[in-house]
C-alpha cells in the first residue's frame, strides 16, 4: 500500500518537476526566439535597393500564376464580396497588387503580355502627394503604405502613373499577419516586404513563375543576378519620360 | 456715401425656421448618407479602383472654389477701393466661410478613414499640396473671421484695409492650391497643367459671384429690403465678365492641348468621343454654364430683369458643378498612358482596354452627401445673417453710390 503511495508521490514529483522545468525553460526558449528576430528591430538601410526584372519574352499569355500567388501570399484571396454588391461593380473595387496586361505596339502590332505592379520608383509621385506621409519609400527602395496614418484620401491613386494602387472598399473579416489591412486605406505591392524582414530572398510572384520571367534582387549589388542580367541586355522603364527611376524593369517591350 | 445701417435678417420666424427646417432635412440626409458609406465602406458608392474620386469631390471642390470667390465682393472694396462694394462685404465674408465649411465637410466625410482627421492635422508631408491645403483652408477661416470682425467692430475699423488685403492674397493662394491638386498630377493626361491654378481662380470669381448674387437677392427680396438696380447691374455685369474669363481659360487650355500630338487622344475624348463627358462639356459647361448666362446678362432687356439675373446666376452655378464633373471624373475616366507607344488590348485591372473610358456610375449616397454640404453652407449663411448685423438695411443706389445720389 505504502509502496503504491510512494509510487504515486514519485510520479507526482516528477510531473511537477517537469512542469517546473518547462516553466523555467519556456521563457528562455521564447527569449531565444525574440533574440533570433532581433534584426527586425534594426533600421532598413539604403545599402540595398530591391527591384525586379521582368522578361516579357518569357511571360506566357493567359497564365496568371503570379497573380494567384500574390493574392494568396498577401491575403487578397481572403476578401469576400460584400452581401448585396453587384459582382461586376465589386470586381472593379476589389484590390489587386499585380495584374496581367496585354499590349499591342502601335507601329509593329507586336503583342506583349506582362505583369504590372507597383514600379517602386526612386522618386514616387504617390509619396510626393500623400498629405500625411503614409505613402513612403523605405531605405531599401520598397514603396509602401503606412496603414496606421493613411487617411484614405486616395490622392496617391490619382498620382500613380501605373495605376498600381487599390483602395479597400469593404470591411475585412479575415487577414494575414504578414499583410494587415483595413477598410478605407490604400495599399499596393510591397515586394513581399515581410519576406525581406524574414531574410528570404524571393517574392511570391517570382517563385510562382514557372517560366522564370520574374527576377527579384538587389539592384545595388553589382554581383547580384538581377544586376548582371540588367547589364547584359537592354531593359525598359515604364513611363521613362517621367524620370522616376523605377525599381521594376522590363525586357522585351 | 451715406451711412449704411446694418440689421439682422428680420423675416418672420415661421418662415425663417421653415427654411432652416428644409435645409436641416437635407443636412440630416447628407449626414446619414455619409454614415452609411462609412459604415459599409466605399463599395456602396460608384467609386472604384479606377475612378477614385467621385461625386463628393465634385461637390467639395466646387464649394471650396466658390468659397474663395464669394470673398471677392468684399475684397473689391478693401483692396481696390471700390466703395460701392463696401456695403456688400459682410455677407461676402460670411458666405465665403460657410461655403468653405460645407465643402470641407463633404471632403472629410468622403475619406476612407474620416476619424483619422486628427492624423491629417498633426502629421504632415510638406511636399504634398494636400498638406498645404489643410493650412490654407484653416487659415482662410481664421483670416476671414478677423476680416469680418474689422468690418463690424468700429474700434477695429482701422485694420480693415490690411485685413482685406491679407484675406484677398490668402484666397488667391488658396485657390492656387486647390487648382494645383490637379495641376501637380503628372501621371494623367487631363491634369498636369500649370493653367489649372489660374483657371480655378477665375472659376472661383464666377461661381462665387453667382452664389453671392443669388444669396443677396434671396435675403433682400424675402424681407423686402430695397436693392438698387444700378448696383445689381454692376454685379451682374461682373458675373458676365467672369463667365467670359472662364470661357477664355477653357479655350486656352484646350487649344494648348490640341497643339501637342500627345494630347490629341485626350482632347478627342473630352471634345468629341467621350459620350456623357463630351455632352456635359459642351451642353452643361460651355453652353448652359457660360454662353447662355453671358447672353442673358449682356442682353439689353433680359439683363435688366431680376428673373434674368437669377437665371444667369443659377446657370453659372450649374455650369460650375458640371465643369467640376468633367474635370474630376472625366479626367480620371480617360485611361492613363502607361504605355504611350502601345495599345492595351487586355487587362486584369480595367486599364482602359483599347482606349475605352473607365467605368463610373455615381450612387445616390454620393449626391446626398454633396447636397448635405450645400445645405450646411446655406444654413450657416442664413443663421449668420439672422444673428449678426451682416445685411445693410438698404442697398438703394443713392445710398450705396454717392454719384447716383
Amino acid at each position: 500500500m505504502s509502496d503504491k503511495i510512494d509510487q504515486k508521490r514519485r510520479e507526482f514529483v516528477s510531473v511537477a518537476g517537469l512542469a517546473a522545468a518547462a516553466t523555467v525553460v519556456a521563457p528562455g526558449v521564447f527569449l531565444q526566439a525574440t533574440a533570433e528576430a532581433e534584426p527586425r528591430s534594426e533600421a532598413v538601410t539604403g545599402k540595398v535597393r530591391y527591384g525586379m526584372l521582368i522578361d516579357t519574352n518569357k511571360c506566357v499569355d493567359g497564365c496568371t500564376d503570379c497573380v494567384t500567388a500574390c493574392e494568396r501570399e498577401n491575403g487578397l484571396d481572403l476578401l469576400k464580396m460584400p452581401e448585396g454588391a453587384d459582382p461586376e461593380e465589386w470586381d472593379r473595387q476589389r484590390p489587386r497588387w499585380i495584374r496581367k496586361v496585354k499590349v499591342k505596339d502601335r507601329l509593329t502590332g507586336k503583342v506583349t503580355t506582362l505583369p504590372m505592379m507597383c514600379q517602386h520608383c526612386e522618386f514616387p509621385p504617390c509619396q510626393d502627394v500623400c498629405p500625411t506621409g503614409a505613402s513612403f519609400r523605405r531605405a531599401d527602395g520598397i514603396v509602401m503604405v503606412d496603414r496606421h496614418i493613411c487617411i484614405g484620401c486616395r490622392y496617391c491613386m490619382m498620382a500613380c502613373p501605373y495605376k498600381a494602387r487599390s483602395f479597400i472598399h469593404e470591411d475585412i473579416d479575415e487577414k494575414l499577419t504578414v499583410a494587415p489591412r483595413g477598410k478605407g486605406c490604400v495599399e499596393s505591392c510591397n515586394l513581399c516586404v515581410h519576406r525581406r524582414d524574414n531574410g528570404e530572398t524571393t517574392t511570391a510572384c517570382q517563385e510562382a513563375c514557372k517560366e522564370g520571367a520574374i527576377l527579384f534582387g538587389d539592384l545595388n549589388d553589382p554581383n547580384s543576378e538581377i544586376s548582371q542580367a540588367l547589364r547584359q541586355q537592354n531593359n525598359t522603364e515604364l513611363r521613362a519620360d517621367l524620370k522616376l527611376n523605377t525599381g521594376v524593369r522590363y525586357r522585351g517591350i | 456715401m451715406k451711412k449704411i445701417h446694418y440689421r439682422e435678417w428680420g423675416i418672420e420666424s415661421p418662415r425663417y425656421w421653415g427654411i432652416l427646417a428644409i435645409l436641416g432635412v437635407l443636412l440630416a440626409v447628407g449626414g446619414l448618407a455619409a454614415l452609411y458609406m462609412e459604415h459599409n465602406g466605399h463599395w456602396v458608392t460608384g467609386m472604384n479602383n479606377q475612378i477614385v474620386w467621385g461625386v463628393p469631390h465634385v461637390f467639395a471642390i466646387f464649394l471650396i472654389v466658390a468659397a474663395s470667390g464669394a470673398l471677392n465682393i468684399a475684397a473689391f472694396s478693401s483692396v481696390f477701393g471700390k466703395e460701392i462694394h463696401k456695403s456688400l462685404g459682410r455677407l461676402s465674408a460670411m458666405l465665403a466661410m460657410s461655403l468653405l465649411v460645407g465643402g470641407l465637410l463633404v471632403l472629410v466625410l468622403d475619406l476612407g478613414q474620416p476619424t483619422r482627421l486628427i492624423v491629417a492635422m498633426t502629421t504632415y508631408n510638406f511636399k504634398s499640396i494636400f498638406a498645404w491645403n489643410i493650412f490654407l483652408y484653416v487659415g482662410f477661416l481664421v483670416i476671414v473671421a478677423v476680416y469680418l470682425f474689422t468690418m463690424m467692430e468700429r474700434k477695429a475699423n482701422k485694420y480693415y484695409p490690411t485685413a482685406g488685403l491679407v484675406a484677398f492674397v490668402w484666397r488667391l493662394i488658396l485657390t492656387t492650391g486647390t487648382g494645383s491638386i490637379f495641376g501637380f498630377i503628372v501621371a494623367r493626361q487631363g491634369y498636369d497643367a500649370a493653367i489649372m491654378a489660374p483657371m480655378f481662380i477665375i472659376m472661383s470669381f464666377a461661381y462665387g459671384m453667382a452664389i453671392y448674387l443669388l444669396m443677396l437677392m434671396f435675403t433682400f427680396k424675402l424681407e423686402g429690403r430695397p436693392l438698387g438696380e444700378k448696383l445689381l447691374g454692376r454685379l451682374k455685369n461682373l458675373l458676365g465678365i467672369f463667365a467670359a474669363a472662364v470661357f477664355y481659360f477653357v479655350l486656352v487650355y484646350h487649344l494648348t492641348n490640341l497643339y501637342g500630338t500627345e494630347n490629341h487622344e485626350y482632347e478627342a475624348f473630352i471634345l468629341r468621343d467621350g459620350g456623357v463627358y463630351t455632352a456635359l462639356f459642351w451642353i452643361g459647361w460651355i453652353l448652359l454654364g457660360l454662353l447662355v448666362p453671358m447672353g442673358i446678362v449682356f442682353h439689353p432687356a433680359l439683363g435688366k430683369t431680376h428673373g434674368g439675373i437669377i437665371a444667369a446666376s443659377l446657370l453659372v452655378v450649374l455650369g460650375g458643378f458640371v465643369a467640376m464633373y468633367v474635370i474630376v471624373i472625366g479626367g480620371q475616366s480617360f485611361p492613363m498612358a502607361m504605355f504611350p507607344d502601345k495599345v492595351i488590348i487586355e487587362s486584369g485591372f480595367y486599364d482602359g482596354v483599347n482606349g475605352q473610358a473607365l467605368h463610373y456610375v455615381p450612387s445616390i449616397w454620393e449626391f446626398l452627401l454633396g447636397l448635405g454640404g450645400v445645405a450646411v453652407a446655406l444654413a450657416a449663411t442664413l443663421v449668420g445673417v439672422r444673428v449678426l448685423k451682416l445685411l445693410p438695411m438698404s442697398l438703394e443706389d443713392e445710398i450705396v453710390d454717392p454719384r447716383q445720389g
